[in-house]
């Protein structure tokens, strides 16, 4: 091999940026995050269902929110019927937290985990007072 | 001419098709994920390794950069120090221009005749593009770091919340995902529609560009469409890297759409003409000083020639010489 120094540093430059996410983890990957569903509210409900089916609020939750916002505050139109054909009345902090009061616990979780960080929390507070 | 666009889109549509069947079938699921991207890692780690060594194995026995300004001579006379270099410093400095801001491709010309004059004229369309598509890229690769570590490091959260700084539309679309688009198809586009770049395209010339506007069409539909469960991808994603792959339920047949581009994207990368990555650094006309004239540059396979002079000759043949009464130097 012909000026081995240098192909070699090279080498060990791209082995290390591609070799990075394998050596960063140690071999141990990180607990998929259970949100918690262990809240009075919700432990008080007869049939623990949220406003859509769980997998739909699981993956489309924020453009399900983006809608309400819309629909609310731009159209004038706080009540939402879903596919069951149940009125709920759009609001991040009277509908949704009132169940889900545990935003620590419950909306962090996914969101460290998969770094996202909403900006749902510019305009809103948690009425039950996490540290946002 | 059809052939050489139609067959590699074919292939790229035939993957898409192979992987929305297995990646909706559960049980075939850990083969369209794990063992795929395992195998296209592995081949893309040590084909790239076994590439360049190889290249690094043929000699260049002289200097042969492109001069592409005045080289050094007499001090009255300017010298191109950067386009023409003949200093280790000139080089560096070159190849910084090369890799980082691609200065070969902002000195592209287009060549028109008009009206009976043949007229070169410059066109920075093919750099534009190019600078466009490579940087979005490597932003990309860089944010999808979020799915694969934990915790998640700094620059890669500060990289995801500049490139989405504009907030529009929940999840926020990121610049770069507006840029590659336009510059996937704007790259297409111009081997499409420009003739004499069509007639020297070839299939692998097209394949890369049908497969990287698949990745980035999938990956669009995946964050806005037909949506997953985010954080069992990154449970897949984290677990692989981690050497403990599990495949969670619920991730959607986008996701396999989308990783088995990727991972054939990889996978073909070592023999492909996108092994570009490491090859510019390795091209001799981009990467040695102009010191043709000025250092002696031995060619590297030389051996000491092997000489036979008249004295071994003369001792090699004395008995015949002398025997056929030929002069002899020493008795």
């Amino acid at each position: 091999m012909y000026d081995s120094g240098k192909v070699i540093i090279g080498l060990l430059i791209f082995a290390g940026i591609f070799l990075f996410p394998f050596l960063y983890n140690h071999g141990s990957p990180a607990a998929k995050p259970k949100p918690s569903l262990d809240t009075p509210a919700i432990k008080a409900l007869p049939e623990k269902k949220c406003v859509e089916d769980t997998q739909f609020m699981i993956t489309t939750h924020m453009q399900f929110l983006n809608n309400w916002r819309d629909q609310a505050l731009r159209d004038g139109n706080r009540w939402y019927v879903n596919k069951e054909g149940k009125k709920v009345w759009i609001s991040l902090q009277n509908t949704c937290l009132k169940c889900h009061s545990n935003k620590k616990e419950f909306c962090n979780k996914c969101h460290n985990y998969a770094g996202v960080d909403p900006y749902c929390w510019d305009c809103h507070y948690d009425p039950n007072g996490s540290k946002l | 001419m059809a052939a050489r666009i139609l067959f590699p889109l074919a292939v790229v549509l035939a993957i898409v098709a192979v992987a929305l069947i297995g990646g909706s079938i559960s049980f075939l699921q850990p083969l369209f994920s794990v063992a795929l991207l395992y195998v296209a890692f592995a081949i893309f780690f040590f084909g790239f390794m076994a590439k360049v060594i190889n290249w690094a194995k043929s000699p260049v026995p002289f200097r042969i950069p492109t001069t592409a300004g005045q080289e050094f001579s007499l001090p009255w006379i300017k010298w191109a120090k950067i386009d023409n270099p003949s200093t280790t410093g000139g080089v560096l400095m070159r190849m910084f221009f090369e890799v980082c801001l691609f200065r070969s491709l902002f000195r592209n010309m287009r060549t028109d005749l008009r009206s009976g004059w043949l007229i070169h004229s410059p066109t920075k369309w093919l750099w534009l593009l190019a600078l466009g598509f490579h940087y979005s890229f490597l932003i990309i690769a860089i944010r999808h770091l979020r799915l694969f570590v934990h915790p998640i490091p700094g620059f890669v959260e500060t990289l995801d919340a500049v490139d989405g700084m504009f907030q529009i539309g929940i999840p926020p679309i990121y610049l770069t995902d507006i840029t590659i688009l336009l510059c996937v198809t704007g790259l297409l586009i111009r081997r499409l529609c420009l003739p004499k770049v069509r007639f020297i395209s070839l299939a692998a010339d097209y394949f890369p560009l049908f497969l990287i506007l698949g990745i980035v069409i999938s990956g669009l539909l995946m964050r806005f469409v037909f949506r997953v469960d985010i954080t069992a991808v990154k449970a897949l994603a984290n677990g692989i890297v981690s050497f403990h792959p599990v495949v969670p339920k619920g991730i959607g047949a986008i996701f396999f759409v989308h990783l088995a581009l990727v991972c054939t994207l990889i996978a073909y990368f070592p023999f492909s003409k996108l092994m570009h990555m490491g090859g510019v650094f390795m091209s001799p006309t981009r990467n040695l000083a102009n010191t043709t004239r000025m250092a002696y540059h031995e060619n590297p396979w030389r051996k000491p020639p092997k000489f036979h002079s008249y004295e071994e000759y003369e001792d090699m043949y004395r008995e015949y010489m002398k025997e056929a009464g030929l002069p002899l130097e020493r008795e």
